[in-house]
């Protein structure tokens, strides 16, 4: 079973050479971490930066340069700032390669619930909905069961959706699973799970063609 | 030069009543109207339907206008950090209109450009596309959205002349350059304003064309968020 660290270091690896990625807040963050160094990777923060950089040193702060996440960050060389508008033609333009963000809930048909918990505070949907409404290549980064262990892969969303039909892979604590017509396709599993835990853990239509194998971090 | 210079931030918000729409720039406290924003307090004015990304924090930003309870109607995209803002929310004296961040900015875009509504896929099969008009283009369904209307756009800048060009610092940029035009009166506060001629033509993000009046501001606090640092190893 991974942690979310290993949830991370699992989609470092679908990266490649090249990539424009915008990252979500929690998980996705840690995936920075695990770029493989002889890759080059761009990330991009809708609020207007593309090259950013890592946390800045004490001092070295600037409340001009923040990320989505609304944290100070610093900006590489080659790096680029632009407003809104133009933020989110690279989304909906599809330029971004890869998008990846947390999720409440995925359903079989790959509709994803992120946003809103009805009955509690309602903070917003900031740029998910036109992240997950525009990007071809989403990755959701979560943990397969909730708190309460409840499966968080499902037939349909309970929760109020953020978009529908955009979700095409997922990235648990226990598999890597691919959105296909008739549900959750199992790609791998994660080191030491079994796939009767895998089964158990996941509500939605589970498919496994032929042997899983673990995955490789 | 058309000159768009005011003195202070008191004969910029000249024309500002009771119930107007205001847009106002910023991420976060990132790039916010600070000067309007106080002036704004200290003037009273209530009923405001207010259109920013964010809605500040409870000491500082638009926290300090809802504090006051100036607002009648926020329209965000993301509203978490602000004790005062989710108690007026969930007791109904504050209403509030969520939508997507990448149709805010287009809204606004679009405000700006004389569009009045465009079609975009952010929000399809969500309560965000309840009401609206929806339409396919190569087997993608996308809905309508319009431009915002709106009587002051509040821009915060870096640099500014005398003929009310802009330019932008880091990623203080945000919805700023979008909001410039996309209201009736566009007020822009900069941080150092020039004279007409000593910017250079190349460098600047936003022509005057879409400001009408330019002040210089004072007594930035630029307060970080959430200062997040990287330990020296």
């Amino acid at each position: 079973m991974l942690d979310k660290n290993g949830i991370a270091k699992r989609i470092a690896n679908e990266i490649k050479n090249g990539y424009y990625v915008n990252l979500g807040i929690g998980i996705p963050t840690l995936v920075v971490n695990f770029i493989p160094n002889d890759i080059e990777v761009e990330f991009q923060s809708e609020n207007g930066i593309l090259g950013m950089g890592p946390f800045p040193f004490e001092g070295l702060e600037d409340a001009d340069l923040i990320n989505a996440g609304k944290q100070t960050i610093t900006a590489l060389d080659g790096a680029s700032y632009f407003d809104s508008a133009m933020s989110f033609s690279m989304i909906r333009g599809k330029h971004v390669n890869l998008t990846i963000l947390g999720a409440m809930e995925v359903s079989e048909t790959g509709d994803i619930a992120n946003w809103k918990i009805p009955g509690y505070m309602v903070k917003g949907m900031g740029g998910a909905m036109d992240l997950v409404a525009s990007a071809d290549n989403i990755i959701v980064a979560m943990m397969h069961t909730n708190k309460r262990g409840d499966s968080k892969l499902l037939k349909k969303c309970n929760l109020p959706l953020t978009g529908v039909g955009c979700v095409k892979k997922i990235v648990t604590n226990l598999a890597v699973l691919e959105v296909v017509n008739a549900g959750f396709k199992l790609l791998e599993r994660a080191p030491g799970v079994s796939i009767e835990l895998i089964k158990e853990s996941t509500d939605g239509a589970l498919i496994i063609e032929s042997e899983v194998p673990e995955m490789i971090l | 030069m058309v000159n768009k210079k005011v003195n202070s931030i008191q004969e910029a918000l000249n024309g500002v009543y009771d119930g107007m729409t205001l847009i106002l720039g910023g991420f976060g406290l990132c790039g916010i109207p600070e000067n309007a924003i106080s002036e704004l307090v200290r003037l009273g004015i209530k009923d405001l339907t207010c259109i920013s990304n964010n809605a500040g924090v409870d000491d500082f930003g638009l926290g300090l206008l809802l504090k006051k309870r100036q607002v009648k109607k926020m329209i965000s995209s993301y509203v978490g950090e602000n004790d005062e803002f989710e108690r007026q929310m969930l007791s109904g004296e504050l209403d509030v209109e969520l939508i997507p961040q990448g149709t805010l900015a287009e809204r606004c875009r679009a405000a700006q450009a004389g569009i009045p509504a465009f079609f975009t896929p952010a929000g399809f099969g969500t309560e965000v596309a309840v009401g609206k008009e929806t339409r396919q283009f190569d087997g993608k369904t996308y809905i309508l959205e319009k431009a915002f209307k709106a009587d002051f756009s509040f821009i915060k800048a870096w640099r500014g002349d005398t003929a009310g060009n802009l330019i932008f610092k880091g990623t203080a940029r945000n919805f700023n350059p979008n909001m410039c035009g996309a209201a009736t009166i566009t007020v822009a506060e900069v941080e150092e304003l020039v004279p007409a001629g000593e910017l250079d033509p190349n460098q600047i993000h936003i022509p005057g064309i879409f400001v009408q009046r330019i002040t210089k501001g004072i007594n930035y606090e630029k307060r970080i968020e959430k200062l997040t640092l990287r330990t020296r190893s």
